[in-house]
């Protein structure tokens, strides 16, 4: 297993201009610096976002606040949904996919590297695209201006009669053709696990984080698919006299909901489990136990792949389905529920026992845990239909699902910076800052999401952008703004860590954390196509059958 | 190196008193069910109907058993982080490497599949006698209809048309008289939702929905559009009035009549009738019958205007009709730009639309 670099003639170490920097960077096929385009993209996206919600939070702050006009408003909350789905979350995710599942499967990069940098430009494209909108959407009648039909973008909002001018449009095409970079990504990551593993490295003995990452690519697959037609047909309506969704001309406004819930739905999980695949790493190497029950926790994610498809009109549980309908689809959105937990309980049988090690990233992969626990009762709540047509369109679901995204997978995905940042960048993530950052974020986390549950309870809608004074209403939002506000700070302590620990960061060393997966096994950062000569393993932790040779994994296999 | 250990320590523990908290909190919601005055805080716990009474039960149930499984999950987790935690003076040796174990992944699958099966069946149950319930003869239907951003409830059986202040008889236990609404859209998609007596129902163009509520209580009932259907979905608010039967016969018969023609106010008339207020507005008994606004028969039956955006008073009128951006910016009606001696006369020509 050797770390040596291959010898590339053109990496020198000469000076070399920006313009040449830069260059390499845009043409680059290379599945680590793509995956690094990837992070920062969506890290600039992650701050354009969260400036959004902001806004929104400065607004709601008190009743009857006019810091911004209803058409601003609503404007931000379409942008920050659209934006922190499609232009953050999806991005980083497949950033990490790309960076890593080459790295761990023994393979010296992705299965089709051009294609790989293709589908990085198209999504780039994408999120350029959906804010040219504040220039351009209008066209040429002047100033122009971004959607407001929030991030559903329910028909027959987007028809032209109730969508003048092209604001709708920035989104639909911008949607479209970032949709295209994820399905040409989903298939380079499927491509990728399935014929570029190492010798030795069975399916059986993938890391958890390729096994997981491959089901999210073929959920993208399935998901953006229904998505993208959707798209062409709205276009079509718009544009071609089409009338899919146009209410005006006989078309169905229900047919949307169902093409974008049965993206919308799966999507969640597409963004989900690769969360669940950082902590299925984090977890074991912080508690110093192998993950507990390793094919049932691949089967489970099987099962949530598969009735991730079937529950997507728990979303429209208010639109007057018959009762059987919506009796279908509360079953099969408990029945999530299930193999859902039984990863939850994995990950508490892979601490049972351990010595756990409380280091920022199983801190992160701690806070995902309980959160992610609440997020899911809460989604059990509303999976029962009646009590979902009191929770749903409220503050309530709104604090829900930032439960599942912010408390689960953003701190998921903290929980992976901190723990491969090192891998990326050669220094280690600095600890203080890191453990401030932690404290910060959770919080505010729950001075925000705690307690935005209630207005949604005492009778609060969402996508208002002001409220009456209702006694409970005011000083709730007000909380929840405070909480807003710390939880931007410390997203500016962690960009600040980043930066900082680029430049001045302790030298990581090829294998900081004692982990026992082949990223390990290279140099920090890893040398250009990775392994000198490809790995052989022979069982699910090649690193500890290497530190452990009188106790080897292969044996018990 | 002791001191960063013992800060960690202290951290997760932060970081499990704030999720308990968390729980805590959600519990704590329970006690918003306490009964208050109806007409201040639209709880969906204080249930005064039938169908959200049913809702509130099912919820309590479900309450408790996600209650149950957080507190004993969360207790596990809390208990393997703080046993299993790497302790000072640790002597360095790896724990012991536990693969995982088939009995103990049954248990924890068949359990839940358990757990499941009995919140299906209650849920089930609660849906089916909601959105199956059946109609009584005796019934009053009232036809709501959805418009950016207001609402019009017509009586097909009583002949009335009104906007945004919903009038119900109450449904005593002796002769129940549940309303029955069917529910439709002008334009874009809009929910209907009174917490306290009626959960959620979209109103979607082109389709034809239906929800019920008999309310046990006299009082209003606040609630508001709950469905993004534009730039002022915010201020789509909705008040149902339940009234005791002599009321509510009181009022429909007041609301069946055509507008009173006060002489006085004939100036006022005549610029309603030869503005665009006709295009949209509708007055029984006179010329205007558009249908695009509210109809104005009885306006000053109604405590609000701008769909409960603000009070109905003489100084809101004037506001609303010369500049009704002051009040519901981006709502579809126009600025009026009348001159003074005109406005003053219509003002006090709807101000005699009792």
């Amino acid at each position: 297993m050797s770390s040596d670099a291959i010898a590339i003639p053109s990496a020198g170490t000469e000076a070399r201009t920006w313009v040449e920097v830069v260059h390499e960077w845009v043409t680059t096929v290379d599945h680590k610096r793509l995956g690094i385009l990837y992070m920062v993209y969506a890290l600039i996206f992650l701050v354009i976002g969260g400036i959004e919600a902001t806004i929104i939070r400065i607004q709601l702050m008190r009743p009857h606040n006019d810091f911004v006009s209803p058409q601003v408003f609503n404007r931000m909350f379409t942008m920050h949904g659209t934006t922190m789905i499609f232009f953050v979350v999806i991005p980083v995710v497949f950033g990490f996919a790309n960076y890593l599942v080459p790295l761990m499967i023994g393979a010296r990069d992705m299965a089709f590297p051009r294609l790989n940098a293709f589908s990085f430009w198209l999504t780039a494209f994408g999120g350029f695209l959906l804010y040219f909108s504040f220039l351009g959407g209008n066209g040429l009648y002047g100033a122009g201006n971004a959607p407001d039909v929030g991030w559903w973008a329910y028909a027959p909002l987007t028809s032209r009669a109730f969508s003048p001018g092209h604001s709708s449009d920035y989104w639909t095409i911008a949607l479209l053709v970032s949709g295209f970079g994820s399905i040409g990504t989903a298939v380079n990551i499927i491509a990728t696990v399935l014929s570029m593993r190492c010798p030795g490295m069975t399916l059986g003995r993938m890391p958890l984080f390729a096994w997981l990452n491959m089901f999210m690519a073929g959920l993208v697959i399935l998901a953006i698919s229904p998505l993208t037609a959707a798209q062409v047909m709205l276009c079509v309506d718009r544009y071609l006299g089409g009338h899919f969704f146009d209410t005006q001309a006989g078309g169905s406004a229900t047919l949307w909901m169902h093409f974008f819930w049965i993206f919308g739905h799966p999507e969640v999980y597409v963004l989900v489990i690769p969360a669940f695949a950082f902590a299925s790493e984090i977890i074991p190497v912080f508690s110093r136990k192998p993950i507990f029950g390793y094919p049932v926790m691949v089967g489970a994610t099987a099962c949530i792949v598969f009735l991730s498809l079937s529950v997507w009109a728990h979303h429209m549980f208010t639109i007057g389905m018959n009762s059987y309908a919506n009796s279908f689809f509360a079953i099969t959105t408990f029945a999530v529920g299930v193999p859902t937990g039984i990863k939850i309980f994995n990950w508490l049988g892979t601490m049972w026992g351990g010595k756990i090690q409380f280091k920022v990233p199983m801190l992160f992969c701690i806070g995902f845990l309980f959160q992610f626990l609440i997020a899911g009762l809460t989604g059990i709540m509303q999976g029962a239909a009646p009590f979902d047509w009191q929770l749903t369109g409220s503050y309530f679901v709104v604090a829900h699902f930032h439960y599942v995204i912010v408390g689960g997978i953003l701190f998921a995905l903290f929980g992976a910076f901190y723990y491969w940042y090192p891998k990326i960048a050669g220094r280690m993530l600095n600890e203080t800052l890191g453990i401030l950052h932690f404290c910060l974020f959770l919080i505010g986390f729950h001075l925000t999401f705690d307690v935005m549950h209630f207005p949604g309870i005492l009778g609060m809608p969402r996508r208002i952008y002001t409220y009456e004074p209702r006694p409970g209403w005011g000083i709730l939002n007000l909380i929840i703004t405070i909480g807003a506000f710390i939880q931007g700070l410390a997203i500016l302590v962690f960009v600040t860590n980043l930066i900082y620990s680029y430049f001045k960061g302790r030298k990581a060393g090829n294998d900081p954390w004692d982990a026992w997966t082949l990223e390990w096994s290279v140099s920090s950062p890893p040398p250009a196509y990775n392994f000198a000569s490809i790995p052989v393993v022979e069982s699910r932790r090649p690193l500890w059958d290497l530190k452990h040779p009188e106790d080897p994994d292969s044996r018990y296999e | 190196m002791i001191r960063s250990d013992q800060i960690r320590k202290l951290l997760s523990k932060a970081a499990g008193i704030a999720v308990l908290l968390a729980g805590a909190l959600l519990a704590a919601s329970l006690c918003f069910a306490a009964p208050g005055n109806p007409s201040q805080l639209p709880s969906i716990f204080d249930t005064r109907s039938t169908p959200t009474k049913w809702i509130g039960h099912l919820s309590y149930f479900v309450l408790s058993i996600t209650g149950l499984i957080f507190v004993v999950v969360f207790s596990l987790l809390v208990y393997a982080v703080v046993k299993f935690r790497k302790r000072p003076g640790d002597d360095g040796r790896e724990p012991a490497q536990v693969y995982g174990s088939n009995q103990i992944e049954l248990a924890w699958t068949v359990i839940p599949i358990l757990i499941v099966v009995v919140l299906f069946l209650a849920t089930a149950r609660v849906i089916h006698s909601i959105q199956d319930a059946p109609k009584p003869g005796n019934a009053v239907e009232v036809v709501a209809i959805g418009h950016q951003f207001w609402w019009e409830f017509r009586y097909p059986q009583l002949g009335v048309v009104t906007a945004n202040e919903l009038h119900i008889p109450v449904s005593e236990a002796a002769h129940p008289t549940p309303t029955f609404l069917t529910l439709l859209s002008a334009d874009t998609d809009h929910s209907f939702w009174i917490p306290q007596l009626a959960g959620k129902t979209d109103l979607i163009p082109n389709r034809v929905n239906h929800t019920w509520m008999d309310p046990y209580q006299t009082g209003i009932f606040l609630g508001q559009c709950a469905q993004y259907c534009g730039t002022q979905h915010a201020k789509m608010l909705l008040r149902v009035y339940v009234d005791s039967p002599q009321e509510f016969a009181t009022w429909i018969h007041a609301q069946q009549q055509p507008a009173v023609l006060d002489e006085n106010v004939n100036a006022g008339k005549r610029v309603f009738e030869t503005t665009a207020c006709i295009n949209c507005h509708a007055i029984g008994g006179t010329v205007a019958d558009g249908r695009f606004g509210p109809d104005l028969t009885h306006l000053m039956s109604r405590q609000t205007i701008a769909s409960g955006a603000a009070e109905n008073t003489k100084a809101n009128l004037r506001l609303w009709i010369q500049k009704p951006d002051a009040i519901k910016p981006g709502s579809l009606m126009p600025a009026m730009q009348l001159k003074n001696a005109d406005l003053d006369a219509l003002v006090d020509y709807l101000e005699t639309l009792r």
